[in-house]
């Protein structure tokens, strides 16, 4: 990591407020960084608090319900002290999102080029024919064919991969150095997956801009993650180059994700399994949160939630056990 | 020995336009002469991107939809001959499990009342015996029998795939249609549902037709793969000789595309260039041509027919035998390092373990 990262978050909590009175514990001390040029792989299950970590980072969780703090430094500003007006100029221009459904995100009653021209108006000014044409210029970067006749198109009118690059294209429509990509190719066949993941690749290259990349899928984070930084009920357990994470995972969550991938070079008879259930998060468990469903588990894990630990340069796990490689020689 | 499903030259479109007087203007292809057979006990694969027509043959096979043309045979019988009575006789033989396990269990009926339900339609256990066969059948998929009185809701996505399998069995079929059965889980619990199933198939001699874009669990859990492209079986063989060595262009381009879990994985990744073309108007030809790095003229006028090569491993290319080695189209994972090999097993809690794991230990609170 270079000295001065592009985005940093520093101890991000977040709580949220139920009409019932109750309090749930969605993100608890959570410490990121990202560098120029990097990718950060944020892996978890449904629930585990990576989608809502990146929301804070928009500024997109409801004021009314959500109680946040801690700190997310980023360019200069502090994200969760900066006012709306100057978060709206931001967001789209130097802060960019794209959303796992890109039928959802995109409104059904504008063209596809009347949005994104929106979003270049709204932050570079300009003219609406320059805007138009950059436009263009956008859609054909992001290989959509003829982009000249596709520009004044409806949603409706565009596959589904056609519809995520469109999304893609409006992200990078200013410039921004920090891309958060939520499930990106989930909703995708693996053929379009393989276009869109070389299409990220191929933009990362060529503008520098650093991405956050949300993901459950382990195979695409080795493929275009750096870093990746695991999640489990609102907790970073396990943070590491990307090569060290797949070598030797240091949490046991991570080993039993990584276990319960079916492979290709080998059928084993049975997968992995992580039995159990995510814990309540209205009343997380006072120690280590994945003690209930460890197969490694002591006493002291149940006692007090472990640190975070650095075990090498950059690895970090938030286990008692680790360096786990100890269990088995 | 007679296969148990025998499928030959299967036909559905759709009117995707009608005129003003109802005549049809256009047809969506959905499946254009598709034909396959399964052993009992066996599992086929139908892999291909959305709209490729996947689901609707394990929709054609059952009858849930009629087909335009072709012939199904279940263990000798004509499918397609057979009236109300006696198809609903073989629905019996033959269930199907579905990707939504929110959408697919009625919210008002609690798990009980969805597995007594197929149990009287079939009067399959006499009424005094049928909480008895509940909680049988709530054991063979790893819940506990008490959670009969709970309501779908009250289960996570997992246990309610659970619940839809024990549906299926409570009938005891002899084949079961699984579409996209673990897409919408999490990893850890698809893992769990394929272990699952497949100790099933070992402990019933089920046989499935399992539908999945997911390549890495068709490897995982398949005997026989096939491949489709708009509605046609472009490529069918061993599970381990497609992926071994995959022939047809389309399957070479989908299997080079499996995201591997590992960094700098070795791979020759053939990216494929433009849309998936409409089934309402396919292509000419061989429907893979606009997109397929091989063509050549034949391929835009003269569609190609799935030859088989006398192992089981049957083409429909044009090009087959000039088509370069295919050795190193599907990615290498490496596999663990024996460290890890040894972590994962302790994980597991072990070998031992890990033959039961899935279903014995199962059945928590989902509370």
């Amino acid at each position: 990591m270079s000295a001065s990262p592009l985005i940093e978050i520093k101890d991000l909590r977040i709580r949220f407020h139920g009409d019932d009175g109750r309090v749930t514990h969605a993100v608890d001390s959570v410490d990121l960084s990202v560098a120029n040029g990097a990718t950060l792989g944020l892996v978890g299950e449904s629930g585990c608090g990576k989608s809502v970590t990146s929301l804070a980072i928009m500024g997109l969780l409801p004021k009314q319900s959500a109680e946040i703090s801690g700190a997310i430094r980023f360019d200069g500003f502090d994200l969760l002290k900066t006012p709306d007006q100057t978060l709206r100029d931001l967001r789209g221009n130097r802060l960019a999102m794209i959303f796992q459904e890109p039928m959802t995100s995109l409104n059904p009653s504008f063209t596809i080029g009347d949005q994104i021209i929106e979003t270049i108006l709204r932050h570079r000014g300009g003219s609406r024919k320059s805007a138009r044409q950059r436009t263009i210029d956008l859609l054909r970067r992001v290989h959509i064919p003829s982009p000249e006749r596709r520009i004044d198109e409806y949603p409706h009118k565009l596959s589904g991969g056609m519809r995520q690059r469109v999304m893609i294209a409006m992200a990078l429509a200013c410039d921004p150095r920090l891309l958060i990509a939520d499930e990106p190719t989930t909703a995708l066949d693996v053929t379009l997956q393989a276009q869109i993941l070389e299409l990220m690749r191929e933009l990362k290259a060529a503008s520098g801009a650093a991405i956050i990349l949300i993901t459950h899928d382990l195979g695409v984070v080795a493929e275009v993650c750096d870093e990746v930084a695991v999640m489990y009920a609102g907790e970073i357990v396990e943070r590491a180059p990307v090569d060290e994470l797949f070598a030797m995972p240091q949490h046991p969550y991570t080993v039993g994700l990584l276990g319960s991938i079916p492979r290709l070079d080998h059928r084993a008879e049975q997968l992995a399994t992580i039995e159990g259930m995510v814990p309540n998060m209205a009343q997380p468990p006072a120690g280590c949160r994945f003690a209930a469903r460890c197969p490694f588990v002591l006493e002291a894990c149940t006692r007090a939630p472990p640190p975070l630990v650095e075990l090498s340069p950059g690895h970090l796990s938030r286990c008692i056990r680790a360096p786990l490689e100890l269990l088995v020689s | 020995m007679t296969a148990l499903l025998e499928v030959e030259g299967l036909v559905k479109h759709f009117v995707a336009e009608r005129s003003l007087f109802g005549r049809a203007l256009a047809h969506v292809k959905a499946v254009d002469g598709v034909s396959f057979s399964l052993e009992a006990g066996k599992t086929l694969a139908l892999v291909g991107e959305s709209g490729c027509g996947k689901s609707t043959v394990s929709r054609l096979v059952l009858r849930l939809i009629e087909p335009d043309a072709g012939a199904i045979r279940f263990e000798g019988r004509d499918l397609l001959s057979l009236g109300a009575d006696a198809l609903r006789k073989f629905r019996r033989e033959a269930q199907i499990i579905f990707q939504d396990p929110y959408a697919s269990l009625n919210p008002r009926m609690t798990v009980g009342q969805i597995l007594t339900e197929p149990l009287a339609l079939h009067s399959l256990v006499p009424s005094a015996q049928r909480r008895e066969r509940v909680a049988e059948i709530l054991r063979l998929v790893g819940l506990e029998p008490r959670l009969e009185r709970r309501y779908p809701h009250e289960f996570s996505g997992g246990q309610r795939q659970r619940i839809a399998i024990a549906r299926a069995l409570a009938v005891e079929p002899k084949l079961i249609i699984c579409d996209e059965p673990v897409s919408a889980l999490d990893v850890s619990i698809r893992s769990q549902i394929l272990n699952l199933l497949r100790d099933l198939q070992d402990r019933l001699g089920l046989a499935y037709i399992f539908v999945s874009h997911d390549l890495a669990v068709v490897k995982h859990i398949a005997d026989h793969v096939a491949v489709m492209n708009l509605g046609q079986i472009v490529e069918t063989a061993e599970a381990d000789a497609l992926f071994a060595a995959p022939r047809h262009p389309y399957s070479r381009a989908l299997l080079s595309a499996i995201p591997v879990p590992k960094p700098r994985a070795k791979r020759s990744r053939i990216v494929l260039q433009g849309d998936i073309p409409s089934a309402l108007n396919p292509p000419p030809g061989c429907r893979f041509h606009t997109r397929c790095p091989y063509v050549i003229d034949r391929c835009r006028s003269e569609m190609p027919q799935l030859v088989p090569d006398g192992t089981g491993h049957a083409t429909a290319c044009h090009r087959t035998s000039e088509l370069p080695s295919s050795a190193a189209i599907v990615p290498s994972d490496g596999g663990f390092s024996p460290v890890l090999e040894k972590l994962v097993a302790a994980f597991s809690g072990g070998p031992e373990a890990a033959r039961g794991g899935g279903v014995s230990s199962l059945g928590t609170d989902p509370a």
